[in-house]
């Protein structure tokens, strides 16, 4: 009899997205217990584990919008043997870059200081253990190298499936018609 | 296009061999017997541009643009080949950056021919560095949207508004980078032009630039053309 397989270790984020690539990840439904059998998660919104630890593959969800969004693609990506950028978001900044090419200072005024119906002393919030925003917001990949892309606002389940499935057998992941989407 | 097909006048495609009648160009022959060649610019109702070189094939052995290289006897050509299609991703990739292509929030998603050739192509993500330029939308005129964020110069338009609906509203300026779309008026709003939607022009965007407005979502992102079948199993000049 072969040994058991060594499950694989998965870790997953998301950056600045909105977990709608973690739902749809979810809608694999039951074969969420057939990839259980294979995969055990780290750090992840599924577990409490704070920190990433030694992991086969991460996926990443968002883009990168300030700076704390750095410090942890960093660490994923010094921890993960396979880094995945999951979504619009992570592959081209997706609706969170809509902002790029509007001035940030501005934006942050109209939005806590001149929008009708803010109370009077409104102020931009400046809490030190808030991170620092980025001028402008970026796919992933502008700051670390990135092995594969499962493209779609969301990707949808079935493309998280083909896509885990065909990694998890140690094959290139091919997208063909109707599970290669940007939308 | 003439239907005067001579079966002595052929040339190869991909190995097979395809007959043409004379004037036509290697684009229009291999459209005409139902073989796809991706191409973002040539539309079968007008001039061929030869601008995007998406329909770049090797034709006995060096590259040319498929929508403008005549058809000749006996021409070897080599289109739907890993290295053409690797050229092609790269080349569509670049046009992704140089614009705003926010698939997710664009109307056009589904019925837009530069997404269904990119997912032809297998192009997962945009591998070159966001360009994110400033583009403002024009939203003066009454029925049309223009967003110049997703525009790939095709001059499609141009042409459209010039030799079909006889109006000259589009044109395109500027150099390098700098290559946009002008709107022909004095303020250069849309709202200012003789532009109608019943016009050509107004439909003939393979991208989600020149827009109908209000009725973005009347089918729904799934649905819709690119959604159904691959850009190479459809019938050319269909709406997009
Ligand atoms: S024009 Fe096409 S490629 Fe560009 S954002 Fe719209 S759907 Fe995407
Ligand atoms: S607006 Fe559309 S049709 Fe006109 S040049 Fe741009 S992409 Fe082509
Ligand atoms: S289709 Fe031939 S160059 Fe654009």
């Amino acid at each position: 009899m072969s040994p058991t397989p060594r499950k694989l270790k998965v870790a997953t984020v998301s950056l600045a997205g909105c977990f709608g690539c973690h739902m749809s990840f979810l809608d694999i439904d039951e074969r969420l217990f057939d990839l259980i059998e294979h995969i055990e998660f780290d750090r992840s919104p599924l577990t409490d584990i704070k920190q990433v630890g030694a992991c086969d593959i991460g996926l990443i969800e968002g883009g990168l919008c300030n700076a704390e969004n750095v410090q942890v693609l960093r660490e994923f990506r010094a921890h993960c043997k396979t880094l995945v950028a999951v979504g619009a978001c992570a592959i081209t900044g997706g609706l969170p870059a809509q902002r790029n090419h509007l001035d940030l200072g501005q934006l942050l005024t109209e939005v806590y200081r001149s929008r009708p119906g803010l109370s009077a002393g409104g102020a931009i919030p400046n809490d030190p253990e808030l991170p620092l925003l980025l001028n402008k917001v970026h796919p992933i990949r502008e700051v670390v190298h990135v092995d594969y892309s499962l493209p779609g606002c969301p990707p949808s389940a079935d493309a998280f499936w083909h896509f885990l499935s065909d990694l998890m057998a140690g094959r290139t992941p091919h997208l063909g018609h109707g599970l290669i989407h940007y939308d | 296009m003439t239907d005067d097909v001579s079966p002595t006048q052929s040339f190869s495609l991909d190995g097979d061999d395809l007959p043409f009648a004379s004037g036509e160009t290697i684009l229009q022959a291999a459209t005409r017997a139902g073989r796809y060649i991706p191409h973002l610019c040539w539309h079968p109702d007008f001039a061929a541009h030869g601008s995007c070189r998406i329909c770049s094939v090797k034709v006995n052995g060096r590259v040319g643009a498929a929508c403008t290289v005549q058809a000749a006897a006996g021409l070897e050509v080599e289109s739907n080949t890993p290295e053409m299609n690797r050229q092609r991703k790269t080349l569509l990739q670049m046009l992704f950056v140089e614009g705003n292509h926010f698939c997710p929030s664009c109307e056009k998603s589904g019925n837009c021919l530069l997404q269904a050739t990119a997912y032809q192509m297998g192009m997962e993500g945009p591998h070159f560095e966001e360009f994110y330029p400033n583009r403002p939308v024009d939203a003066s005129h009454p029925d049309i949207l223009l967003d110049f964020n997703r525009c790939i110069l095709c001059e499609l338009c141009v042409r459209a508004s010039r030799e079909a609906d006889g109006k000259n509203i589009f044109a395109i300026g500027g150099h390098g980078m700098g290559t946009h779309l002008l709107v022909n008026s004095a303020s250069g709003q849309l709202g200012d032009t003789a532009m109608s939607l019943d016009d050509r022009a107004a439909h003939i965007c393979p991208v989600g630039v020149i827009l109908p407005k209000r009725r973005g979502f009347v089918i729904p992102i799934g649905q819709r053309r690119f959604d159904l079948k691959p850009v190479s199993q459809q019938r050319e000049g269909d709406a997009t």
